[in-house]
């Protein structure tokens, strides 16, 4: 591998591969899936190339990942694989890349143009590589970013053997588009960020088809196969979701003011096309304790209030929830830092607690410890139900349920070559 | 009457301070006006920094860092500084983006590599350590004359030089210390020694600064920097190498979208 590093470096490149081995507990039991923990190993190769005295850019990053159980988590991507050409003023972005927008630790509401890698971790930060033209420019009045956008790409979902487990599959092989170019469309995105004293703004506007699939039970295949609703499925039916991916138009603002200590963050976002025009927003602050009782370790609070006013049936499980974190940062040379946060539903009860921890072993392994805990989100439903409900067009009560008894413990070690 | 007397008294004593000798603040303020004179005109400059975090068992781990600097033109600008960590690994690609300024707060970003995520960091956690070092983010930052008052001590023998020893005190209520202690020397200005001092008064820090290299015929940069910290025992040692000046850096380096290309 030195060998190659230093190949490479003579090459005028920088080479960065991790290599991750995860295991996962499910500390509530086998389930439906049937099995208590689930190995996976993943690789990433990162390559960099720059000249003309770094004017010019590549960047090549694969990815692969193999899972012990989930064949749709077993799979290979192109992340990255752009030029960047910067001249007086101006930058531009040419080829498969990775665009992140956002302030807020709760949701990422704004950001909306890579698609969610969503097999990879729940939390939705997993991205999958977009192809793009993106053409920035850096000017007094702020930064203007302009995105071209052709081909799009499909959510990730677990299969019916994935963890966490989905009481009905998601059919990711016959997506519906309401685009007749399907993933052929071409979407567009603009961005404009500025700062002004202690404030930071930033307006963006997506229009294009939607990253987040609205699910539809496949209610004429279940028919079809003779189901009635209030019974069971006949024998051998294997019922499935639709992933139905709208056009929409989506115009987003990020709003951050630092004030002492304090960082007040907004995301909110009014979308079109999918269903009635809603709006959802994510707001908050962080502060931090630096020095916490003289020690080096830093303590950061995070309160969040995620809210939309999406119509019931289509509501996502954060729609009147507090999100409440502490970060835990040791400042120590393992660069040991603690996460932890919980999403709480104050009407239905219901609350997502999450626990991420990481540490640096000498100077090319780290060791991640996450946790994901569901509580008083109520019995998940069968797939009958979910069918059943979307007959009759009802909301579920306590939509994270889904999630119920899929509390999981993952241990990842990552070794970088 | 005895109130008109102090009054008189205070206006013959300010009349004739000139006249007299400097106070010790005007003589601290002047070295440090001095030192800041000296600095001026680099333009800009890039280098390379391997930081070694020592325990109080006295194992040892080490960082590798790229350092770009734009001096800022203007009244109120300071200079603009990006620091990217090329390892630990795990690190690699984390960039801090800081903008200073003479009078307000600085502005800091942190760029998150793997999330492509530029976070803003609150400036009043400038007490707080740079990447697990003995170093605190104002530390690090560019040392601008107007974000202290000074107070001249005493001139000292420092090694082979003569020193000016004088004080000064952060005029910011947000930073870690209430007061330092820096030895610079006499010929050419340059830190020698500073002893922090944290905000119950105790001795919490020295910085030694040692192997000073001139650049352009004017510039001195230290090669080494030591930071010993006396309350938990632990040491962070600095080694400069590659320093480099008229890069042709230019502002568009230091703007969001240069810690988004950065590698």
């Amino acid at each position: 591998m030195n060998g190659l590093r230093i190949l490479l470096a003579l090459a005028g490149m920088t080479l960065l591969a991790p290599v991750g081995l995860e295991g996962r507990y499910f500390t509530s039991g086998e389930g439906y899936a049937g099995y208590w923990h689930n190995g996976s190993v993943f690789a990433r190769g990162e390559f960099y190339h720059e000249w003309n005295d770094r004017d010019d850019q590549i960047t090549f990053i694969p990815y692969a990942r193999w899972d012990e159980h989930d064949e749709n988590r077993t799979h290979a991507d192109l992340r990255e694989l752009s030029w960047i050409h910067v001249s007086d003023g101006w930058e531009s972005r040419v080829g498969v890349s990775k665009v992140f927008w956002g302030v807020t630790e709760g949701r990422h509401l704004v950001d909306i143009i890579n698609q969610t890698d969503l097999v990879e971790q729940v939390d939705q930060e997993e991205k999958l590589g977009q192809p793009m033209i993106n053409v920035s420019t850096v000017r007094d009045w702020g930064i203007l970013d302009v995105f071209i956008l052709p081909g799009f790409r499909e959510r990730t979902f677990p299969d019916e053997n994935g963890r966490p487990w989905l009481p009905v599959t998601v059919d990711v092989d016959n997506p519906v588009y309401e685009s007749g170019a399907e993933e052929q469309r071409v979407d567009f995105a603009i961005r404009w960020q500025k700062f002004l004293g202690d404030w930071r703004v930033a307006l963006s506007h997506f229009s294009g088809t939607s990253r987040e699939p609205l699910l539809s039970p496949n209610l004429a295949q279940a028919l079809g196969a003779g189901w009635t609703p209030g019974t069971s499925f006949p024998a051998g039916f294997e019922p499935q979701l639709t992933p139905v991916y709208n056009v929409i138009d989506q115009t987003g603002l990020e709003l951050e003011y630092v004030h002492e200590g304090w960082l007040w963050k907004l995301e909110t976002i009014s979308r079109s096309g999918q269903g009635d025009r809603y709006t959802a927003l994510d707001g908050g602050f962080e502060y931090t304790q630096v020095g916490l009782f003289g020690s080096d370790m830093d303590l950061g609070w995070i309160v969040e209030y995620l809210w939309e006013d999406r119509s019931a049936l289509l509501a996502s499980p954060f729609e009147h929830d507090w999100l409440l974190g502490n970060r835990l940062t040791f400042n120590d040379i393992a660069s040991t830092e603690l996460l932890w946060g919980v999403i709480w539903d104050p009407e239905t009860e219901e609350k997502a607690v999450s626990l991420e921890s990481s540490r640096r072993i000498g100077d090319r392994m780290k060791v991640t410890l996450e946790g994901r805990f569901y509580k008083d989100t109520g019995q998940p439903p069968s797939a009958e139900q979910v069918f059943g409900a979307a007959l009759l067009q009802q909301a579920p009560e306590t939509p994270l349920s889904v999630y119920s008894g899929e509390d999981q413990i993952q241990l990842e070690w990552i070794y970088y070559f | 009457m005895s109130r008109f007397i102090k009054i008189a008294a205070l206006a013959l004593l300010t009349m004739s301070a000139p006249l007299l000798a400097q106070t010790a603040e005007e003589k601290g303020l002047e070295i440090a006006n001095e030192a800041d004179r000296r600095g001026e005109g680099f333009g800009d400059f890039q280098a390379t920094m391997r930081m070694v975090l020592i325990d109080k068992r006295g194992s040892s781990s080490e960082r590798e860092l790229r350092v770009m600097t734009l001096e800022g033109e203007g009244e109120e600008a300071g200079d603009k500084s990006l620091t990217i960590f090329d390892t630990p690994r795990d690190v690699s690609g984390t960039a801090l983006l800081t903008w200073s300024y003479k009078r307000t707060d600085d502005d800091q970003w942190l760029y998150l590599p793997a999330l492509r995520r530029v976070k803003t960091i609150a400036s009043k956690n400038q007490s707080g350590s740079f990447m697990g070092s003995e170093f605190a983010f104002e530390d690090m930052r560019a040392q601008e004359v107007e974000k202290y008052t000074y107070k001249f001590l005493r001139e000292e023998p420092c090694g082979e030089l003569t020193c000016f020893v004088m004080e000064r005190y952060p005029t910011d209520e947000y930073s870690g210390y209430t007061r330092q202690v820096v030895w610079m020397d006499k010929p050419e200005y340059r830190v020698q020694k500073i002893e922090f001092y944290d905000r119950k008064k105790s001795h919490l820090k020295t910085l030694t600064m040692s192997g000073y290299q001139q650049y352009k015929d004017q510039f001195w940069r230290a090669d080494k920097m030591v930071m010993e910290n006396h309350q938990t025992g632990k040491s962070t040692e600095l080694y400069w190498t590659d320093y480099r000046f008229d890069t042709g850096l230019t502002e568009s380096d230091f703007d969001q979208n240069a810690l988004k290309r950065l590698r």
